[in-house]
């Protein structure tokens, strides 16, 4: 089973990745949008990713609500159960 | 045996799994086709991730509607993946909606309303002839409307466009039907996609939708438009063209 930490180096990967974020960036307090500049289409994105590398479904009306990368990292180790 | 066996199919504006591009691409693929899907710029990425998710690999080609080299080049790039088509499926819109959309109709400026006509509807025109080189007698172009016979709370200039999209489908219909290709629209009704939550205002039509339509109507359930559309790709539909299909539950037919 996945920890809240190898969730948070994979998701920091994704992002780095997608929207060009320093990985080391990335960290549990950081808002995608207000901190780490995520634009909305990079978010749709990193959902996207996401879902497919932690094998989990992030609807629509709850991604407004992953505000910050430990929002992120709690939705997907909840999600994997 | 599905209705759409051995037919090459390109799905023009696919970006997430909740686009309806998508859902026609799922179904056309179930029902026997080879799908191409295209999409620009850096919605492009999000593509090639998402069509993973089609029940077969689907090839991703880059394709800005608005771009004439991109245009030009089309037949050549889809020659790599299909040797001709049979199906075109123009599923693109584009409104500003900080300007267009959700009320500001008085406001609207010029520019942005000649940008959301030209991707909205000339596009239709634009790629329908790109497309040309590859398709034969039996060929197919269907798009996606959202009835422009009336004015909406807040689709405001997106309606304009529609409108022109609904015109420009008649007038191709009329050019292309002595080649034996067809050129219909599919009017849905409203559709949960990452388009329509860029509309503001326009949940509220999904609610009233509900109520009138006298079948029901599920604004998360892209199947029965897709179906709509893959029915129009098919011989299912050989004398009709410059036709406006509702899969809208029956609302448009409704006058309260």
């Amino acid at each position: 089973m996945a920890t809240q930490t190898d969730i948070l180096n994979d998701l920091a990967a994704i992002v780095e990745d997608i929207a060009g974020v320093d990985a080391a960036d990335v960290q549990l307090d950081k808002e995608f949008i207000g901190d780490l500049d995520v634009d909305s289409l990079s978010m749709v994105e990193i959902v996207v990713a996401a879902e497919e590398k932690f094998g989990v479904r992030i609807p629509d009306d709850e991604v407004k609500n992953l505000k910050t990368v430990g929002d992120a990292v709690n939705y997907i180790d909840k999600a994997q159960g | 045996m599905g209705i759409l066996e051995g037919k090459r199919i390109l799905v023009a504006g696919v970006t997430m799994d909740s686009s309806i591009g998508f859902a026609v691409a799922r179904v056309a693929q179930e029902q026997g086709a080879t799908v191409v899907v295209s999409n620009f710029g850096r919605a492009l990425s999000i593509t090639k991730r998402i069509v993973g998710r089609l029940p077969q690999p689907a090839p991703v080609i880059e394709l800005d509607v608005t771009d004439e080299s991109h245009l030009e080049r089309l037949p050549d790039v889809l020659r790599e993946h299909v040797d001709g088509l049979d199906g075109v499926v123009h599923s693109i819109a584009y409104g500003n909606p900080e300007t267009l959309l959700g009320g500001k109709f008085l406001d609207g400026p010029w520019s942005d309303v000649a940008q959301a006509v030209q991707v909205s509807a000339y596009s239709l025109k634009s790629l329908t002839t790109a497309c040309l080189p590859l398709m034969g007698e039996g060929g197919s172009v269907v798009g996606m409307t959202f009835d422009a016979t009336v004015a909406w709370p807040a689709y405001d200039w997106m309606g304009v466009a529609k409108a022109g999209l609904e015109s420009t489908s008649r007038y191709l219909a009329r050019d292309l039907g002595p080649r034996g290709i067809r050129v219909n629209l599919v009017s849905a009704g409203p559709l949960k996609t990452l388009a329509a939550k860029a509309i503001p205002g326009f949940e509220d039509l999904e609610s009233s939708w509900k109520d009138r339509a006298p079948l029901g109507w599920d604004e998360s359930d892209h199947g029965p438009t897709a179906r709509g559309v893959v029915a129009l790709l098919s011989d299912f539909f050989p004398a009709t063209t410059g036709e406006i299909v509702h899969v809208d539950g029956g609302f448009h037919a409704m006058g309260l």
